[in-house]
């Protein structure tokens, strides 16, 4: 029980998202969590605007219901599997965090000061990285579920040219723009 | 019946993405700034078991539950697309700590700011497609 409310290592977690992975390709589907995204923008009519979402939005919808459950599972995580979980970082990333201002670092499951305080500068930033996330995942055609999990299980070279930009990007904003924002 | 398999897939998804801290800001902060192997060894891992679980499927040409063939058609070649597109992608990964399946587990676990970026993301894709035509593919 211990072990279950911890922590659960890489070697447990990664396996178990594959399994996952497998499980829907046997389904008859496959795993690609940010084509939700513009399956929610047709179902609200963004059809009527655009033609990129004139389409059958309800063949998507089992895609939706594996949204559902992902809160539910969030939810059943957080209050019934765990107890005030804070994730072990590296110490050096601690101390970096501190000198960031993020006095949270080694105490919170998330920054308090970026999730926990509506300032209109972190309702900026959440909302600028929703639109990059969102700009960017239809632009390369798939998230991390379907490049780097599908798309590498299945060794398609274009998702390992995906995964690279996700780096590239993601490397950029922590050594290039954070030093500018935070 | 089905529906209840996709929700329950789901579910499994949402406990395994908070109890590993694929959901947590801190773990993507630290994986791009190469301060531990936890997040490396995740991906790695799903991916030794992808890759053998998808080398079995086709070659035992296994088919789908409803007899189907399976749905592993290869990606469209394009280099700039998966490039600038997963750019994009990247620098909001980082910023917001998280990718879009742990967005949906985090607003499941109570941290409800996160819908400023479920909001933010709605919006990035209908920019998406508004600019489609105009974006190098």
């Amino acid at each position: 029980m211990e072990a279950l409310m911890g922590t659960w290592p890489w070697y447990v977690g990664g396996p178990l998202i594959a399994l996952i992975m497998l499980a829907l390709l046997w389904i008859g589907r496959s795993f690609g969590f940010s084509s939700n995204f513009r399956t929610i923008c047709s179902a609200v009519g963004a059809g009527k605007s655009c033609e990129f979402f004139r389409f059958d939005w309800k063949s998507q919808s089992w895609n939706l219901l594996f949204l559902v459950g992902a809160i539910i599972g969030g939810y059943i995580a957080a209050h019934y599997l765990s107890n005030n979980q804070i994730p072990p970082i590296n110490e050096d990333t601690i101390t970096e965090l501190k000198s960031m201002g993020f006095a949270s670092a080694g105490t919170a499951y998330s920054p308090t000061e970026l999730f926990g305080e509506y300032s209109l500068r972190n309702v900026i930033l959440l909302l600028v990285g929703g639109i990059l996330i969102g700009f960017g995942t239809r632009y390369a055609g798939g998230c991390t579920s379907g490049h780097a999990i599908s798309g590498l299980s299945n060794l398609q070279w274009p998702s390992l040219v995906a995964v690279i930009g996700f780096f590239i990007g993601g490397l950029l904003m922590v050594h290039v723009l954070f030093p500018l924002i935070f | 019946m089905k529906r209840l398999i996709f929700i329950l897939l789901g579910v499994v998804f949402g406990i395994v993405m908070y109890k590993s801290e694929t959901a947590s800001w801190f773990r993507i902060f630290e994986m791009f700034n190469f301060q531990s192997f936890h997040m490396y060894g995740f991906i790695g891992s799903a991916l030794v078991v992808g890759v053998v679980g998808i080398q079995i499927f086709k070659r035992t040409e296994m088919k789908s539950l409803e007899g189907k063939e399976m749905d592993l058609t290869p990606k469209a070649k394009s280099i700039p697309r998966y490039l600038i597109g997963g750019t994009f992608f990247g620098l909001g990964w980082a910023l917001v700590g998280a990718c879009p399946g742990p967005i949906f587990v985090l607003l499941g676990a109570g941290m409800f700011s996160i819908g400023i970026v479920i909001i933010g993301a709605l919006v990035g894709t209908y920019l998406y497609g508004i600019l489609r035509s105009k974006l190098p593919h």
